[in-house]
């Protein structure tokens, strides 16, 4: 599914230039507007539609396999948390669906590294990670591989 | 001023480069901090696209497929080495056990939505909430930002002024007195005229597998809907492998079977819906054809239903062969079947879950449903095995030969030398699709395993304060060698009338189908149905050794071409590779992701052990042997027999 930019509500903001994965969504040097510039690398990662302030990018199935007349449209909502899909089928049937994308406000719930005691020397040296044992939600420790786990000869 | 022909050169020194944006390195960057913030340790993240978006969990996804709960890690391992024939580093595979529902309790803590079962909802998995299970290992997310999520703690961990996106690193330099010693890394803006030369003391290489390195089935528009991304395109394995990394397993790699075009996931079909499949004229052609596993000893892999998912492959790839094909999903009985004791609201829920489980990681699927007005409660739709990809993270292990973590009782000396997930160069780490042996991370795997490289990268660092990195090759050298694309389009471009064809020089399009067609026709490509052979092998050898000279004469005439070329270039060496380790294995190790129709037993007594290589850059050569598998984790009853057999003797 190919994205293509619909001329009219491309304004040349290049989010999709900046978020494009595949390095395929560039700005057209004459028309200032967006466009793909290698279909056949393009992932239909959606990632540029997504981002898209002027809902101005949209997908055409890859023609070597895909019907036309079909479109799957996207509104993804950070504020709300959301993202909202149309689904319309070659025949006309429509499906909707909401599902959401976050359950946190954006960039409040990131890492405190800070706010952690500076690590000694034995935190440095042990195999736990940031966090562990407690992120692990064992009261032991990091798990371990108990003696009749392993095969005799290896380990004893 | 700089401009096309004449890129500025931008140098700089760390202390710790991480290569790539994905999920390890995302990992890899949220973790190190807490080792070097208070040590101002220099970090930088190099990332060819924008961490947001970048990676195979670009996307999103609709499940983390690793994470243990109430599962011991030595289960882990034992479900790892069945998919992957009975030959991992279990050091390193139980390593990713122990440690990956840590990243995954972060990944709630960081906004994640984690589907939970019913009177759990809204009670943290650390809480002791109940996931919901599609699998033993699997739990189901509403993951359209998982990545989003994930690099958005990553970038706040590390800065903005430790991060540079949109820049391509395309090669590892050795140190000027020690040629296993990594000391540098040279890479260009896709953006602007500049290229970027730094210096360290270790590095992350964790740019992801290689995809685009076989013609896929689809050869026009749809090339793009590659299963794994299409961005992904070996330069961890190329970049290592020339910069004398020892690799590993570099000969498996995976066939996934998927929904036919879209390439849409199977694993909620199987797993969660409990959907089943069927030859053209309805049979349950994997009943019927699993007396065939007998004939090549592969038998020897399958215990029932359990066996390495290229053993399914095979069973599915003998119906194709004898014209009992298409394969479908029979996607209406099974929602029809979780449908008889459902209310009208929940067979409503089931429908959307179908569709979002495409929806939030393969959202063509949904484009090629609606395209072809296929309704999965009503009509059934084909899958098909797709072209080969290589890759560590996911159902594959090739990859590189990294160092253990060590502290697991029972590992061997040639698992360990040092610093976790530290390669055989020094100073040079990887994680994620970077680490051979150890498939089956996924993405929480890949995450915690950046997490854990980090770790050690500061360890290494610290006991190397003192070292200054020297590169072997100059910065004008580097130069020359990184925009040679360009010089050679400026050079030449006007000697034809038509840009693309011209006899000096080669599209980066045009070679990378040339490497398409060589490895799908000589190195079991789709086209001979992943068949091959010692003759066929050595023709694969003899062209792609003359692709590997006219490397030097792709053109680029814009940045974006740069970056294709360069791409190409990695695809190459990582073809090579594969091919390379497919020669040297005589057996059929993997039936169902390739055969080798001279070799077709499974020989445990000969090949039940690693195939590890080195490339030498200035010679061309590639010098390939045998290393001792060693099992740690003791079979359980329930195994095949394959597992239980002694390792080869090396």
């Amino acid at each position: 599914m190919p994205t293509f930019v619909y001329m009219t509500r491309c304004d040349g903001c290049g989010h999709c230039v900046d978020i494009c994965p595949s390095d395929i969504m560039h700005i057209d040097k004459t028309y200032r507007r967006a466009l793909n510039i290698e279909p056949n690398m393009c992932w239909e990662c959606y990632s540029c539609v997504k981002a898209c302030p002027q809902n101005a990018i949209d997908c055409r199935g890859y023609a070597d396999f895909a019907p036309l007349g079909h479109s799957v449209r996207v509104l993804r909502e950070e504020e709300k948390g959301t993202i909202s899909w149309k689904i319309k089928f070659r025949n006309g049937h429509e499906k909707n669906f909401v599902s959401p994308i976050t359950t946190k406000p954006w960039g409040e719930a990131i890492p405190r590294l800070a706010d952690l005691p500076p690590p000694d020397e034995e935190a440095l040296n042990s195999p736990l990670l940031t966090y562990e044992p407690e992120a692990l939600k064992v009261d032991s420790g990091l798990p371990t591989i108990s003696k009749d786990q392993f095969k005799q000869g290896v380990y004893y | 001023m700089s401009h096309f022909g004449n890129p500025e050169i931008i140098e700089e020194e760390v202390d710790i480069l991480i290569i790539g944006g994905g999920m390890a390195a995302c990992g890899a960057a949220t973790e190190i901090m807490r080792w070097t913030g208070d040590i101002g340790l220099k970090i930088k993240l190099v990332d060819k696209a924008a961490m947001a978006r970048s990676g195979a969990v670009a996307m999103g996804l609709s499940a983390i497929n690793t994470y243990m709960g109430e599962n011991d890690p030595a289960d882990y391992v034992r479900y790892v080495r069945g998919d992957l024939m009975g030959i991992i580093r279990e050091d390193l595979v139980y390593d990713v056990g122990r440690h990956v529902d840590s990243s995954v309790h972060l990944f709630e803590e960081w906004g994640l939505p984690i589907w939970k079962q019913k009177g759990n909802e809204g009670k943290k998995l650390t809480e002791g909430g109940k996931p919901v299970r599609s699998g033993r290992w699997q739990i189901m997310i509403n993951g359209e930002s998982y990545k989003w999520i994930v690099a958005e703690a990553a970038k706040k961990s590390l800065g903005p002024a430790n991060i540079q996106e949109h820049v391509f690193i395309v090669r590892l330099i050795t140190d000027e007195n020690d040629p296993k010693r990594v000391a540098g890394a040279v890479g260009f803006s896709v953006r602007e005229n500049k290229i970027y030369v730094y210096k360290f003391k270790a590095c992350l290489l964790a740019a992801g597998g290689a995809v685009n390195v076989y013609r896929p089935r689809s050869v026009g528009e749809g090339i793009g809907r590659a299963w794994y991304p299409v961005w992904n395109a070996g330069s961890t394995y190329a970049m290592a492998a020339e910069c004398g990394a020892e690799m590993t397993l570099m000969e498996n790699r995976f066939v996934p079977t998927r929904f036919k075009d879209g390439y849409g996931p199977v694993g909620a079909w199987f797993l969660l819906f409990k959907a089943k499949t069927m030859n053209a004229f309805g049979e349950d052609y994997q009943a019927k054809n699993y007396g065939i596993l007998a004939d090549n000893g592969y038998d020897a892999y399958a215990a029932g239903p359990k066996m390495g998912t290229c053993l399914r492959n095979h069973m599915m790839i003998k119906e194709m062969k004898d014209g009992r094909g298409p394969i479908f999903i029979d996607t209406p009985t099974a929602m029809a079947n979780l449908a008889k004791n459902m209310t009208p609201e929940e067979i409503k829920h089931l429908e959307a879950e179908a569709w979002e489980d495409f929806l939030d990681m393969t959202i063509g699927q949904c484009g090629v449903w609606a395209g072809e007005n296929i309704e999965p409660d009503k009509e059934m739709s084909e899958i098909m095995p797709s072209e080969p990809y290589l890759l560590g993270s996911h159902a594959g292990c090739a990859g590189l030969w990294v160092s253990g973590p060590g502290d697991i009782p029972g590992t061997p000396d040639h698992y360990h030398w040092g610093y976790n997930r530290m390669t055989t160069v020094k100073g040079l780490f990887t994680a994620g699709d970077g680490v051979g042996a150890s498939g089956h991370k996924f993405s929480s795997g890949s995450h915690v395993e950046g997490r854990i490289a980090a770790k050690a990268m500061v360890q290494f660092v610290l006991d190397n304060k003192d070292w200054k990195p020297r590169m072997s090759r100059s910065t004008k050298e580097l130069a020359e060698e990184v925009y040679r694309p360009v010089k050679t389009f400026l050079k030449y471009k006007d000697y034809t009338t038509a840009i693309d064809v011209n006899p000096r020089y080669i599209t980066p399009k045009m070679y990378q189908l040339r490497l398409q067609k060589i490895m799908d026709e000589y190195v079991a490509g789709i086209s001979t149905l992943y068949q091959t052979n010692a003759k066929m092998l050595e023709i694969a050898e003899k062209k792609l050794e003359m692709l590997r000279e006219d490397g030097g004469k792709m053109r680029a005439k814009d940045l974006h071409e740069l970056l294709r070329a360069w791409e190409n270039y990695h695809r190459m060496i990582t073809a090579t590779a594969h091919m390379k380790h497919i020669q040297f294995r005589e057996e059929s190790r993997y039936p169902g992701y390739y055969y080798r129709t001279d070799f077709m037993n499974i020989d445990d007594e000969n090949w039940k052990c690693f195939v590890n290589s080195t490339y030498n850059r200035d010679t061309g050569k590639w010098t390939i042997k045998k290393v001792p598998y060693v099992q740690l984790v003791k079979p359980d009853d329930s195994e095949p027999e394959g597992i239980k057999r002694p390792a080869a003797k090396v």
